[in-house]
């Protein structure tokens, strides 16, 4: 196929999409061009990557082929479960253990002609700048934080500025980001360097729930502190198969299950149940396929719209929520001045006490709800010279582990310090400001 | 190597395949689903990908009713038409893409108009639980609306339209008992403890303990004992405005053990008594909508013909009027505190007892009841019981109207207050309204073809001051309306259909299931702004 003419043999079949992108309207975009042909546009320039090819992945690649978007790339590095095909609509029971990204550009490309979806079975973090510098939109339909901080991070990166200082709006990417849980969900868009971005709102992902583990030890009241017993502490000790635990294996699962009853018996504590303990070990987010339907569905919207500039993007967060009534809440999420990725200021880290430790600090970048770093490494600028304090992982973690019971003082950081942080959660790494409040005697009269 | 494996409890292949949905209508909600037979009039984008979503999680059977042959914009918008389709029968088509979705789901279809339908074969919808429309013209919409009332079938008519989404649910009444509230408010009784709690509470002496028990004690225990030295000091009164709640809270405090030094020692569960100060201090009384349902006359005045909720209303409130002065039955249930496993689980025995002796009582009242209007006494489990006094304070009644009275007058208060505010949603109601208005008089849809756009702007405005001098409502405030509604031509653009498609779905789900709230009754989704509003017709 030619890419330069349609080879729609079907004459009539985009009429729909035409009346809204050949006729004029009140309410266009004000920067709307109809001097060139934005159909064309859509259908044999504008490429369009789709992170996940899970609940909305699917949904999402549906919703913009349909909507006349013929150059999609899909990445997801999972394979297909039983448990997808409940709102997984490209996926059969005979896919099970197939790639989703495979099985799903197959299912497009034979159903949709002329659309071409090309699969790409890995991680994102396999791909560096040039892969994702070719796309004009990137729309994500992840269940996972870090990977939508990351991609988040890598599109941050890549904007260029002019001699001026000012933003050079080829080089930005906007992407739009869906989530759902159970009957909630949220669609935003992200202009790069101009509107609010993952890491500005990071506070709003829920906190991870977590059960102190005295609680868990000595005093259970819950079935989920059963459960928690014997993954924390009881696999570690017995370890029945000398592996990690495999949420997947189902005689793992079971042999949790069996010894969390045991444990409930023994205290009294009603409620554990195979489905808990399974929600517990492998962290179930409950899914329906309506919630993912309706996400996608409004993130396609906003890609239709700022691909075709048919009307202005959402600006810039939707919620969504059909547990009473239907009910959804538009908003403008606002950029954080000193964002760690998008900020213009740069960061400054209080520490508010003499004496902390390097593991303490460590701790502290990962339990601020602003930072939720996972697992940093740090590298500290002291007289000019770059010193590594920390690294998670390899030879160097042994040659550093010893840093982490000492105090920032004795490492030689002072008010004023520049840390580098690199961490999962971002290509790139992050360079915060150490700023020392000295102890106040809390003298009260 | 490997441990002596225990026997795996069974999960069925169904159970996992549906396990993520399962935890969240649970079994009931499924097995209600799984019975559920669903008709679809249309198989426009809209209708398809309302039975996807109805399909996926397993509803038990879809017929779609169209007379309409496959065009290429259906097959450009609709995913369950395949490119050699054209021509085709819609019905037929769509139903054989849509059950490749889940072999558990029976489907078929009658490649006829529905309309025609319905007058050949006026009893044909009689056996479905919910029938679903989409893009049916008024003059049929009306007969629908109609036909489905006087049958008592809930019925759900939706549109996707250029870049605007409507959806309507026409129900005679709708009951709920389990509403999943995403905040709930424990029901801990502090101000009237039942006699073995109250019992319980007593006999504890905080005042005598070392600081390991101390800190280990419930902090419902420890907001009690501080409640009630406050009510000793108030004529027994509850604190109520914010200085007496404040004064609560001092109380609470200076309970909180001190070192040698006079610093107060971290007790988390007075800090969490403090904290329960706000929502738990309040007096026990069944909430206003529960009072509404409890004396609504089809709850007073039962008869043969009664549904087991009612049945179950009354029981409840022969049980309020009766044993327990005015409560609704213990719930049962407490939230997790920090404490010592011993003491919580003795005080949470203690609710979930008395949640079985109360439910227990009602289940009593609807035996009697049962038995007094001759309905077979298995209509009713204890299992049905328990649920309904669990949830009694969150039960949900909707009553609904009809949608063919709608179409003949609508609720122009609605319609004339929305438009006091030229950026409301309303607009597109209107607007939609004039469409219907439009296709009634001319047969065709205002823009629906290239070259008519501008000489229907004015058709269509003209139809629409009609309807709102009909409706005793002012001049309508905006002629860009107008115009991108002409612009839109009847266009079924994809990704609108699929959020309809999506909220229409679980809609449905919840009418089939009687769990969450549906909504009551019009949904408006403006695409242009991605904005919606509900209205009540």
């Amino acid at each position: 196929m030619s890419s330069g003419e349609t080879p729609d043999n079907f004459h009539y079949r985009w009429n729909h999409v035409r009346k809204i992108l050949e006729r004029p309207g009140p309410f266009c975009h004000p920067n709307e061009d109809r001097s060139v042909n934005v159909l064309q546009f859509i259908m044999n320039t504008c490429k369009i990557l789709v992170i996940g090819a899970g609940g909305l992945g699917c949904e999402l690649l549906k919703d913009l082929a349909l909507m006349g978007f013929r150059s999609i790339d899909v990445i997801d590095m999972d394979t297909i479960e039983l448990s997808n095909l409940n709102r997984q609509f490209l996926f059969r029971r005979k896919d099970i253990g197939s790639s989703k990204a495979e099985v799903a550009a197959k299912f497009l490309n034979s159903r949709i002609p002329g659309c071409v979806v090309t699969p790409h079975c890995c991680k994102i973090q396999d791909y560096d700048e040039s892969f994702y510098r070719q796309f004009h939109l990137v729309i994500c339909g992840l269940d996972s934080i870090v990977a939508r901080r990351w991609i988040n991070s890598m599109l941050v990166s890549m904007q260029t500025y002019d001699d001026d200082g000012e933003l050079e709006e080829s080089s930005i990417i906007p992407m739009i980001d869906g989530g759902t849980e159970g009957f909630k969900g949220n669609a935003r868009v992200i202009i790069p360097g101009i509107s609010a971005c993952i890491e500005c709102t990071l506070d709003l992902f829920p906190p991870q729930v977590t059960y102190p583990l005295c609680t868990i030890a000595n005093t259970p009241r819950l079935p989920e502190h059963c459960i928690e017993y014997v993954k924390v502490l009881l696999w570690q000790k017995e370890n029945p198969w000398n592996v990690p635990i495999d949420g997947d294996d189902p005689s793992h699962v079971t042999w949790i299950y069996e010894k969390a009853l045991d444990r409930a018996s023994q205290f009294n504590i009603q409620g554990v149940t195979y489905r808990l303990v399974q929600g517990v070990v492998k962290n179930i987010i409950p899914a329906v396929a309506s919630t993912n339907a309706v996400i996608s569905a409004a993130c396609s919207t906003e890609a239709f719209k700022l691909a075709t500039r048919c009307f202005l993007p959402l600006d810039n967060y939707m919620v969504f929520n059909d547990v009473d009534g239907i009910y959804t809440y538009t908003y403008e999420a606002e950029r954080k001045e000193d964002c760690l990725v998008c900020g213009q200021v740069q960061r400054t880290l209080t520490i508010k006490r003499s004496g902390m430790k390097l593991e303490e600090l460590i701790a502290l970048l990962c339990e601020d709800a602003e930072l939720q770093m996972k697992n940093p490494g740090l590298t500290a600028l002291i007289d000019d010279k770059s010193r590594t304090l920390y690294m998670p992982r390899g030879t160097i973690e042994e040659q550093t582990r010893a840093n982490l019971k000492m105090t920032l003082e004795e490492l030689g950081l002072r008010d004023g310090t520049q840390l580098v942080v690199a961490d999962a959660t971002s290509p790139s790494t992050a360079v915060l400001t150490l700023k020392f409040v000295p102890p106040i005697d809390v003298e009260m009269q | 190597m490997a441990s002596p494996a225990p026997k795996s409890p069974e999960q069925s292949e169904k159970s996992k395949k549906y396990d993520r949905q399962l935890r969240l209508w649970g079994d009931d909600g499924q097995v209600a689903l799984e019975q559920a037979k669903v008709c679809l009039i249309n198989a426009t984008s809209t209708g398809t990908e309302i039975l996807k979503s109805l399909i996926l999680p397993g509803v038990g059977a879809f017929t779609i009713v169209d007379g309409k042959k496959i065009t290429e914009e259906d097959i450009g918008c609709n995913f369950f038409l395949d490119a050699d389709s054209c021509g085709q029968s819609r019905a037929q088509v769509a139903t054989q893409l849509l059950l490749e979705l889940n072999p558990d789901v029976r489907g078929d279809y009658v490649d006829e108009n529905a309309e025609v339908l319905l007058e050949n074969n006026p009893d044909f919808f009689n056996s479905f639980t919910v029938v679903i429309g989409t893009s049916v013209p008024e003059r049929l919409l009306i007969l629908l609306s109609k036909k489905l009332w006087n049958l008592d079938i809930p019925f759900v008519s939706c549109q996707s339209y250029g870049f605007v989404g409507y959806i309507r649910l026409q129900f005679t009444e709708h009951t709920v008992v389990e509403t999943h509230p995403d905040n709930e408010i424990p029901d801990l009784r502090l101000d009237a403890p039942f006699p073995e709690l109250k019992q319980h509470m007593d006999t504890v002496d905080l005042e005598s303990m070392e600081l390991k028990d101390h800190a280990h004690v419930p902090y419902v225990i420890v907001l009690y004992k501080y409640l009630e030295k406050w009510r000793q000091a108030n004529d027994g009164r509850l604190p109520q405005t914010y200085k007496e709640k404040e004064s609560l809270r001092e109380l609470i405090r200076s309970g909180i053990l001190t070192d040698e030094e006079g610093i107060p020692q971290a007790e988390e569960n007075f800090e969490e008594a403090i904290k329960a100060v706000n929502y738990a201090v309040i007096p026990t009384v069944v909430p206003p909508e529960v009072r509404k349902i409890l004396d609504a006359d089809c709850c007073v005045n039962l008869t043969s013909e009664s549904k087991p909720f009612w049945i179950m209303a009354k029981a409840l409130r022969d049980f309020v009027e009766g044993e327990d002065q005015g409560r609704l039955p213990v719930r049962g249930s407490i939230p997790d505190m920090t404490a010592d496993t011993h003491r919580y689980i003795s005080l949470q025995q203690m609710y979930h007892s008395q949640a079985s002796k109360d439910a227990e009582v009602v289940f009593k009242h609807v035996q009697q009841l049962l038995h007094q209007l001759n309905q077979p006494p298995d209509t009713i489990s204890e299992k049905d019981v328990r649920l309904f006094c669990k949830h009694a304070v969150n039960l949900h009644v909707v009553r609904g109207t009809s949608l063919a009275d709608e179409c003949v007058a609508a609720n122009r208060e609605n319609i004339a207050l929305a438009l006091e505010n030229p950026e409301s949603t309303m607009i597109f109601y209107i607007m939609l309204r004039g469409v219907d208005r439009f296709f009634a008089e001319y047969n065709t849809y205002p823009g629906e073809f290239d070259n008519q756009v501008e000489p229907d702007i004015a058709k269509l405005k003209a139809c629409i001051s009609k309807l709102l001098v009909e409706w005793g409502c002012g001049p309508f405030p905006k002629d860009d309306y107008v115009h991108e509604i002409c612009r839109y031509g009847a266009a079924e653009l994809h990704s609108v259909a699929a959020f309809v498609g999506g909220c229409a779905a679980q809609e449905t789900i919840k009418l089939i299931t009687h769990q969450y709230k549906p909504l009551n009754n019009t949904f408006i989704y403006d695409g242009i702004t991605s904005n919606t509003a509900t209205y009540v017709f």
